[in-house]
């Protein structure tokens, strides 16, 4: 598999099938008058229906591009692309909506609000749209059937298994249609029979058509992805096609399928 | 729809910790039931002494005798004719022929003495007052008649029973028609005058007064049988004391013209008084001087309600620093979700209002717990001790609290405001968190 560098660095927002887009991205720390370069000059864009896993030790700057693609954090300097608009240069505010409306988080530990139901928990995002989601409930109704937690719409987080947990927290990453899905290591807390379940989840919804970027630190579920980016010292060592059966996965395709 | 649903996330967040959320309730509680409370004491308190002074007459000018220090009584008279002093039969004429604002005005002497029927006896307050007393003191005859002029012309031995001494001296007989004995005379009594609740010291100018001993006679039988020289009994010592006249109350005709009629009686008096042997109260000064003085007991209490809620203020804001620590997680997960610091300050201050909220509602619905409170503690006091019931000053054993409804607008409404006050840097807190940190943190 011969590494693929995607696209060079040039101006002007990218073609209509990029969805997010990161050219020349730079994000430098000051550590008690020490400058660390978490990232240095990286540039990748993700597709409508891509699938990336982005690998790297501790310290490559997986975590830092993360925040970066989760509008969590700025690039120092460079250009970020979501949903045709740069977003390097946003305030806070305009990030805020940015999360909300374009992109869907999942969490190593879940991220779930224990004082909030399940099907409260896949509700959040909704009450941060602006203007507000039409049929809203009906869609958390959905999306809870979907992961097979319909029968526990009214359980606490604490009252459900890690992998239960994780698929409410899918369900809630799909909630608002998000253009992109940022996963942070989804499989890190589970035993591997669970991991399994999930990447089969979030492979179907890739099936589905949904851009998924996850970072993970195990091969066996970066090999589920379609392209491996990897990371060193902040720059992008290698990104890599992976070519594997498709698994068809029934019920999912239609459901899913964004707007 | 939003409002509401903010209401009730606010509602389970603090549900999380329920005895935390009590407490920090509990002191906003304390705080808007103090404010209530107090303003009720305060406006029964002022209410009362409102209504004392307005029963006085708004345009009336009292002026009493007052018995001078010793040695500066009037020296016309030996030490063996005893002292002479306060106020003269001559004053009276000065006063109405010399001041033409006054519409009326009546003279009264007073003199403690007992009363007597039978066995039954009442150390009485004997008051001679001419037939225009009764009017102007808003006394009510329930049975017979008052005096009137005949009786005056007439020097006739006739007296009108305040209500509680006819009771205590005619216990069972009708009052009417019979006679009491005051000192070595009998008197017919032709009228009982109707109940009357006791008046307390209003603002130190007049004694509290009960009425409930008070036996009226005509003032010119009073000088005739009785006369202007008595003697009176103090620390053992008899002592013979000369005074024409006990009071005078005039009426103003117009309210605009009390002030400057008090300045002219003042002068007047002054000229042919040498030492000053009287006192001229002004019941509308001291309605003035009540409302002066509620307005500042008022703002004295605010002052102190305002403290009680301040300290409310900081458990409450130490309670959402708390809660904002605890939940630093959850405000990672809610950003990243898509709020803005914006939502999460209005999370955060959602919560707080609905804290002190609560607060101040159940606090307004203790506040209307004061009245039957005060009740039901003072028939504890009345019936459990009694001796401590009767040492008490009328004003107090008489109060009503008043439920003023600014208070109640105002300390709910301050309660509320001290939610927001206090809110604001916890939630300020809570929204200026970084994300990425929030998110990361156990």
């Amino acid at each position: 598999m011969p590494p693929k560098q995607s696209l060079e660095p040039s101006a002007g927002p990218p073609p209509r099938d990029v969805v997010a887009a990161i050219r020349g991205v730079s994000k430098v720390y000051s550590l008690g008058g020490h400058e660390v370069k978490a990232l240095d000059n990286v540039s990748i864009e993700f597709r409508q229906g891509d699938y990336v896993a982005i690998m790297g030790s501790s310290g490559s700057g997986k975590s830092t591009l993360l925040n970066v693609l989760g509008c969590l954090d700025r690039p120092t300097t460079g250009q970020y692309y979501l949903a045709g608009q740069d977003v390097a240069v946003m305030d806070d505010e305009t990030l805020s909506r940015i999360r909300g409306r374009y992109l869907g988080f999942i969490f190593q530990s879940y991220n779930l609000i224990q004082q909030l139901s399940v099907v409260e928990n896949i509700e959040v995002p909704l009450s941060y749209q602006r203007p507000p989601m039409p049929g809203g409930r009906e869609r958390c109704l959905k999306l809870a059937e979907l992961v097979g937690l319909s029968k526990r719409l009214g359980h606490r987080p604490t009252e459900l298994s890690g992998g239960q947990q994780q698929r409410v927290a899918i369900a809630r990453a799909l909630v608002n249609n998000p253009h992109v899905i940022l996963a942070d290591e989804p499989t890190g807390n589970l035993d591997t029979a669970t991991s399994h379940e999930i990447m089969d989840l979030l492979d179907a919804l890739n099936k589905a058509g949904r851009t998924i970027v996850m970072v993970t630190h195990e091969n066996d579920i970066a090999e589920r992805a379609r392209r491996i980016v990897r990371l060193r010292d902040g720059r992008i060592e290698s990104i890599a096609e992976v070519r594997r059966e498709a698994i068809p996965v029934a019920g999912l395709t239609s459901s899913v399928n964004p707007g | 729809m939003k409002f509401l649903q903010q209401l009730r996330l606010g509602f389970r967040s603090l549900l999380l910790h329920k005895l935390r959320s009590a407490l920090a309730v509990l002191g906003i509680l304390i705080g808007v039931t103090a404010v209530i409370w107090l303003v009720a004491m305060g406006e029964g308190v002022s209410y009362q002494a409102q209504q004392q002074i307005k029963d006085l007459g708004a345009t009336s000018i009292i002026v009493r005798s007052i018995k001078p220090a010793e040695e500066s009584s009037r020296s016309d008279s030996n030490a063996r004719m005893g002292i002479s002093y306060g106020l003269l039969r001559e004053d009276f004429e000065r006063i109405i022929t010399n001041v033409p604002t006054i519409g009326r005005a009546v003279p009264m002497r007073e003199i403690s003495r007992e009363v007597r029927h039978r066995e039954q006896f009442i150390d009485g307050m004997v008051i001679a007052c001419t037939p225009d007393y009764f009017g102007m003191n808003r006394l009510k005859i329930a049975r017979g008649r008052a005096i009137s002029e005949i009786d005056m012309t007439s020097y006739a031995n006739v007296v009108v029973l305040a209500h509680e001494a006819a009771v205590k001296l005619f216990p069972i007989e009708d009052p009417l028609g019979r006679a009491v004995q005051i000192g070595q005379e009998f008197y017919v009594i032709i009228g009982v005058a109707a109940e009357r609740s006791a008046a307390a010291a209003i603002g130190g100018s007049l004694d509290a007064r009960q009425y409930d001993r008070d036996v009226y006679i005509p003032l010119t039988t009073f000088r005739a049988r009785i006369g202007d020289r008595v003697f009176t009994s103090r620390a053992g010592s008899f002592q013979l004391e000369t005074v024409e006249l006990t009071q005078i109350t005039a009426v103003v005709d117009d309210m605009k013209e009390v002030d400057s009629t008090a300045d002219i009686i003042r002068v007047l008096l002054q000229r042919y008084h040498k030492v000053v042997d009287y006192a001229i109260v002004v019941p509308k000064e001291l309605l003035e001087q009540a409302e002066t003085m509620r307005a500042m007991f008022n703002v004295l209490l605010l002052l102190i309600a305002g403290i009680s809620l301040l300290v409310g203020g900081i458990g409450i804001m130490n309670i959402m620093l708390a809660t904002v620590t605890e939940r630093t997680r959850e405000i990672g997960i809610r950003r990243a979700l898509g709020a803005t610091k914006g939502e999460i300050v209005q999370q955060f201050l959602w919560e707080t209002v609905v804290l002190s909220g609560t607060g101040g509602l159940l606090g307004v619905l203790f506040g209307f717990l004061c009245g039957p409170t005060v009740n039901g503690v003072r028939f504890g006091v009345r019936a459990s001790l009694p001796e401590v019931w009767a040492a008490l000053p009328p004003n107090i054993r008489n109060l009503e609290p008043r439920l003023a409804p600014w208070s109640i607008i105002a300390a709910f409404a301050i309660s509320v405001g001290v939610g927001i006050v206090f809110g604001i840097y916890p939630a300020r807190r809570a929204a200026n968190m970084d994300p990425i940190e929030a998110l990361r943190h156990e």
